[in-house]
């Protein structure tokens, strides 16, 4: 696979400034703070992490929504960084978004069609008709019906708004998706349908995919490789089932043992981490996750850990990753027989009624 | 009603009436929260789960009304209570926190003045020097590092997770018999999240209250709840002790959410997702209101509303088809 997105030393500062009349800098917040990482054609990358952490800073700089304060951006070899207007336009073809929130992310004054063809018509791709036929073909493909063009974001449903987004972004042929946080704001079940139709998406148009996510659970499902964001710097990244199972740093231990598991038997397992995540304006010196870290020694507080190879497709910035303590996480349990069976019986009825 | 009992519903209704028709967000609910247990409700949005807590508490915006049923805590009907009772009910016996804390605080008043204010409407005899200590102290137990500082903070100070402390901290001030958690950690960080629930679970140890959890996350409520409802369109379409609905689930409206779930622990390719979406509540399909989504569905389940059965030894489900397996085998052999 040959790699699409290389991202290098990728960095956005903005100032904080006091005073009305005399304005002076009192202070940086570090919002992405020097990450470089790589997507390959046909393959998902996942950018997790909590709130603050710079995921979705570094999905507009990506794209140059946001100008980056250092660091390169590369797309299929081409400089995104520097690139000009005209190089930019046709680069942003190929690059597409698609955003979390599927109530604030559709004109509510453009119909579905006229939303899916605006940007079609922004990189002057078809006439009128072609354009109508591909918007008649991205509905079907998102699973909605050609009638729907016609309609108004007001008339669907989450869920539905989010195929309307998705078709948006696709309607360019674009080679790279990026996608920021999806399906977060959708119920289980809708998420589950959406997370189902990118993934088919991708196996049939061959999409590579930015996935900004905080949810872990839904990036094992999604993604081949994931990089695990902290106020700004990524503290660990490889391939997913490498850091699923062997995850080399503290703070990726720490998110995956957070999570609730849909399963009561396996109740009080959850160790939550201490603290709250400090503010970026003030970043500790040192591994910036040091004052959370169960494992802080001397020098974590100040020296700063390089992202390092601690196996093959896998990288850790911790000082003691190879001294860490088993993980002690647990993956066993999963369905019952009884809720098994009947979820397969569930499946094939649908698929019968489908 | 069991001794064991704090709160029981019993065919609880709310409707609106609006310009599209009657609309009935809760539907004729029968639950019970048992003393010193979590009862969690899951759904998805537009189930009616957030109606129902507001009907307990009788805070149904207008022009919703609570129509028909009763509400009993320790055997007292609410919905009988004047407005002043009920007043005295909200915060002293009942109390509730929501998901965002931060729409929920005051941004101009102080952390502290805040909670004062809801612990003087119960105790009106204190000074206000004993009200600080009192609030001082009720910070201590959320857990909040150096209590006498956050005391004069404002929300904005704060953190989401210590906003939603405070809120916690403000409704057990007057040590309420039942929480009403309405997704308490939806809005907070999944390791923040893990901290809220410990601490919810460590007061519950303390204090012997009764939770009601209402959220949409399969995993918060398998790690919180002694017993689970589901519901779907303002009904119970199941309810069971949270392993038995774990474990063995009945309803298909529940297998559809555990299999739309993606989990840690298990590997599939794709996700059992629920075909179609939640009906708007004026618009509810007649007979079963899962039917239209239903892979099970078969005639009858189009016309007749069905009621919830037992399967087993407090394990109820709405379907006429559970379980499954055996009516699927029966048709087999007819």
């Amino acid at each position: 696979m040959s790699t699409l997105l290389e991202v290098e030393g990728l960095a956005r500062h903005y100032p904080v400034k006091k005073g009305v009349l005399v304005q002076r800098q009192i202070g940086t917040v570090r919002a992405v703070d020097g990450v470089s990482f790589s997507v390959k054609r046909g393959e998902t990358l996942a950018l997790v992490g909590e709130s603050g952490c710079g995921k979705s800073t570094t999905a507009r700089l990506v794209l140059r929504l946001i100008e980056p304060s250092a660091g390169t951006i590369r797309f299929d070899g081409q400089d995104v960084t520097h690139a000009g207007g005209a190089a930019m336009r046709a680069l942003r073809r190929r690059m597409q978004i698609v955003f979390q929130d599927p109530y604030a992310s559709l004109n509510p004054r453009l119909t579905v069609g006229d939303a899916i063809a605006e940007p079609m018509q922004v990189h002057g791709i078809g006439d009128a008709d072609a354009r109508r036929a591909k918007v008649q073909e991205l509905l079907r493909l998102v699973g909605l019906a050609a009638f729907h063009a016609e309609r108004y974001p007001h008339e669907f449903s989450g869920g539905q708004r989010q195929r309307i987004g998705i078709a948006r972004a696709l309607s360019v042929e674009p080679d790279l998706v990026v996608c920021d946080e999806p399906v977060s704001a959708l119920d289980v079940s809708i998420q589950a349908q959406v997370v189902n139709l990118m993934k088919d998406l991708q196996a049939r148009l061959g999409l590579s995919y930015l996935f900004i996510a905080h949810d872990l659970s839904v990036v094992k499902h999604m993604a081949d490789r994931v990089a695990v964001m902290y106020l700004g710097q990524i503290m660990e990244i490889g391939d997913k089932r490498s850091l699923f199972r062997d995850p080399r740093h503290p703070y990726t231990r720490a998110l995956l043992a957070a999570i609730p598991h849909p399963d009561p038997a396996r109740r009080g397992k959850v160790t939550p981490l201490g603290g709250d995540v400090p503010s970026p304006m003030n970043i500790p010196p040192g591994c910036r996750f040091h004052t959370r870290c169960p494992f802080a020694q001397d020098r974590c507080r100040s020296e700063a850990p390089e992202l390092r190879a601690v196996g093959s497709n896998h990288a850790a910035a911790c000082h003691f990753s190879e001294s860490l303590p088993d993980a002690g996480l647990d993956y066993s349990g999963g369905l019952t027989e009884a809720a098994a069976r009947r979820l397969a019986l569930y499946d094939a009825a649908r698929r019968r009624a489908a | 009603m069991a001794a064991q009992d704090l709160l029981r519903i019993e065919g609880l209704r709310t409707s609106f009436r609006t310009s599209a028709g009657l609309v009935r967000a809760v539907d004729g609910i029968d639950l019970s929260v048992k003393r010193g247990q979590t009862l969690g409700i899951v759904g998805e949005s537009g189930c009616g789960k957030s109606m129902l807590s507001l009907s307990i508490m009788r805070l149904v915006p207008p022009p919703g009304r609570i129509t028909e049923g009763r509400v009993l805590l320790e055997g007292r009907d609410l919905l009988t209570l004047s407005t002043a009772e009920m007043r005295q009910v909200r915060g002293g016996q009942i109390a509730m926190i929501f998901q965002e804390p931060m729409t929920s605080l005051n941004p101009v008043h102080s952390v502290g003045k805040q909670i004062t204010e809801a612990m003087r409407v119960h105790s009106p005899g204190s000074s206000a020097g004993q009200l600080r200590d009192e609030a001082i102290a009720a910070l201590k137990r959320v857990r909040i590092p150096s209590p006498e500082r956050r005391f004069d903070e404002y929300p904005h100070q704060l953190s989401g997770g210590m906003r939603q402390r405070v809120m916690i901290a403000m409704a057990l001030a007057c040590r309420p018999r039942l929480l009403i958690a309405d997704e308490p950690t939806t809005a907070l960080d999944v390791t923040v999240q893990a901290q809220i629930l410990d601490l919810l679970r460590e007061l519950q140890a303390e204090t012997g209250m009764s939770i009601i959890l209402i959220t949409h996350d399969l995993g918060v409520v398998a790690e919180m709840a002694d017993e689970i409802a589901v519901l779907y369109a303002g009904k119970v379409a199941e309810r069971a002790p949270s392993r038995a609905l774990f474990e063995d689930p009945q309803h298909p409206y529940t297998l559809g959410l555990l299999g739309s779930v993606p989990r840690l622990d298990e590997e599939r390719d794709r996700l059992l997702a629920i075909d179609g979406s939640v009906p708007p509540p004026f618009a509810f399909p007649s007979g079963c209101r899962f039917h239209p989504r239903c892979p099970f569905s078969i005639g009858p389940c189009t016309t007749a509303q069905p009621p919830l059965r037992e399967l087993a030894a407090g394990h109820e489900a709405a379907c006429i088809r559970a379980p499954i397996e055996t009516s699927l085998s029966l048709e087999d052999a007819a």
